[in-house]
């Protein structure tokens, strides 16, 4: 590897760990959202430095496009929604501490500990169509699997946000005659 | 990309002391900075021809004060723009109101990477292409959802929430109409989807002719995709009876004018991937663009490309000044009783037919029969 390419990957680096803290201190909860974007943004340029071109786009579509916008509809929902001062107050510090170096000790044994399968650098390949194929013939199960947990999911939801009193018909969705 | 480059390092031999990345560097920078020049006419000409366009239908005469029939409005609009006050409301939150225009015209902007404008007039041609396209216009989701909130303006939030809604719901049946394209060129590369019509003519190896399925996939698409970029029926989230004017409600000035520009862009942006997926892309009528000399192949068929792309922009706006808009509910009912079932069926549909008559469309076939 040479300059520019070290350079950049610091560069994606920095942004993300950067932006994940701002994440956990920021005060407000609104901006504790942008920040995430940020972190999502710069995990999908080390996807691009790992030439995942498609894992890439897909953290966007799925983490900016999807959830980050389900987390802003849910802070714009939750309460007093004209006030641009929500806040996010700092509590159980402790608990937070404890619960949180255990997962980091416990993420960093395993990164340290496993033997990841590492490819000397190769040019840029499509990567595409190869996951496409993984998806349809060696992890099939494991793909169907996470599509019927899904729609579970969303048939949970439909049937949560139903207004009561109404379930059962079908008439949820018709004009008002 | 680094093709140009390498072709430029063998045209111009001094060059080949300097480091590659500097070269694909500048070579990036000055492909930006001549979309960016394309987009910015687009935005100002387009707001010209969209006014006119209104002025035709509703019989009115539409500008007509600066230049000769008022083509210069564009310009003093700019200017107008550029110099107006910036105002920020008093308990609005800055920041963010500072930073959503950006966010929205970058995930609009983002899109012109990949469109095929010509035989080698691309920017970069992602082996994701399509993908790419729906993955950086979900940006401008996040950008007007903070533009509404960040204005502290209970019209502003509630544009902005019908208009994150609207755009995130259409998302499912413009990505599905597009699929027939990517499962008939067999790759997400929009150059390749292009390369693919290039057959018969080059018009009926268009995909829009290539089976009945792929037919009504192209009006699916254009219907989701003036809902994604909130154009009438679909402009609930700019309402102006209803909510004054949206998500922008409370920029002035160039703020404004990023919002206005992006609007255009994405108007551009759907017509150029309909014209890319459907109408053959830069592959000129009767003519073979590719096998032409590379100067006129690229000049004529970027022509193509963008008089196909301006006509559907056209039919974009004339849609705009014809129909009424929709309610919230009849919007989302919409998107996920109709289009997305159909989109759904459409896309098994081209499916099967690609199985069944082992990737020949209806042009081929009865080409064939004429041996």
């Amino acid at each position: 590897m040479n300059g520019p390419a070290d350079l950049i990957f610091y560069i994606l680096a920095a942004l993300t760990v950067g932006s994940a803290i701002l994440v956990a201190i920021l005060p407000n909860i609104v901006y504790s959202a942008i920040a995430l974007l940020f972190a999502f943004a710069g995990v999908a340029g080390l996807y691009v430095f790992l030439s995942a071109d498609f894992l890439a786009a897909t953290q966007v579509l799925v983490y900016v496009g999807g959830i980050l916008i389900l987390i802003l509809f849910a802070v714009f929902l939750s309460h007093r929604i004209s006030d641009v001062k929500l806040s996010n107050p700092a509590r159980f510090h402790w608990q937070a501490a404890f619960i949180c170096l255990s997962l980091f000790g416990v993420l960093s044994y395993t990164v340290v500990s496993t033997s990841f399968p590492v490819k000397p650098g190769t040019v840029y390949q499509p990567s595409t169509a190869e996951i496409g194929e993984l998806l349809m013939t060696r992890y099939l199960l494991p793909f169907e699997v996470a599509s019927v947990l899904l729609l579970a999911a969303l048939i949970g939801a439909a049937l949560l946000s139903r207004p009561e009193g109404r379930k059962g018909t079908s008439s949820d969705m018709e004009e008002p005659k | 990309m680094e093709s140009f480059v390498h072709s430029l390092v063998k045209a111009v031999p001094v060059l080949s002391g300097v480091p590659m990345w500097t070269l694909t560097l500048t070579a990036m920078i000055l492909s930006a900075a001549v979309l960016l020049v394309f987009a910015l006419t687009f935005g100002g000409v387009g707001s010209y021809v969209l006014r006119k366009v209104a002025g035709d239908i509703q019989a009115r005469i539409g500008p007509n004060r600066v230049g000769p029939n008022g083509i210069l409005q564009f310009l003093a609009d700019g200017v107008k723009l550029v110099l107006k006050e910036d105002i920020i409301p008093a308990k609005a939150d800055r920041f963010l109101f500072a930073l959503a225009p950006y966010f929205v015209f970058v995930g609009s902007f983002a899109a012109f990477v990949v469109l095929p404008f010509g035989v080698g007039l691309i920017a970069s041609d992602l082996n994701i292409g399509v993908y790419y396209v729906m993955a950086v216009t979900s940006l401008v989701v996040v950008g007007v959802l903070l533009a509404g909130w960040a204005s502290n303006n209970k019209w502003a939030l509630l544009g902005g929430m019908r208009a994150a809604a609207q755009i995130v719901s259409y998302e499912i049946p413009v990505g599905m109409a597009l699929m027939p394209a990517v499962l008939i060129a067999g790759s997400l590369s929009l150059q390749d989807i292009v390369r693919s019509q290039g057959g018969l003519l080059g018009v009926f190896g268009w995909n829009l002719f290539h089976n009945p399925f792929t037919f009504f996939s192209f009006f699916l698409y254009f219907t989701a995709a003036q809902a994604e970029t909130n154009q009438t029926p679909f402009d609930l989230p700019e309402a102006e009876s209803e909510l004054v004017s949206g998500y922008n409600v409370e920029y002035s000035g160039i703020r404004f004018g990023f919002f206005f520009l992006a609007e255009f862009g994405d108007m551009f942006v759907v017509a150029a991937l309909a014209t890319a997926c459907f109408l053959g892309g830069w592959h000129i009528p009767f003519l073979h663009a590719e096998a032409l000399p590379a100067f006129w192949g690229n000049l004529l068929s970027l022509g193509a490309f963008l008089a196909k792309a301006f006509a559907l922009v056209l039919v974009m706006m004339w849609i705009r000044w014809t129909l009424p808009r929709l309610r919230v509910d009849q919007l989302m009912r919409m998107a996920w009783k109709y289009l997305v079932p159909l989109t759904f069926v459409n896309l098994l549909g081209v499916s099967l037919w690609l199985l069944i008559f082992k990737g020949k469309g209806i042009p081929q076939m009865i080409a064939s029969l004429f041996g």
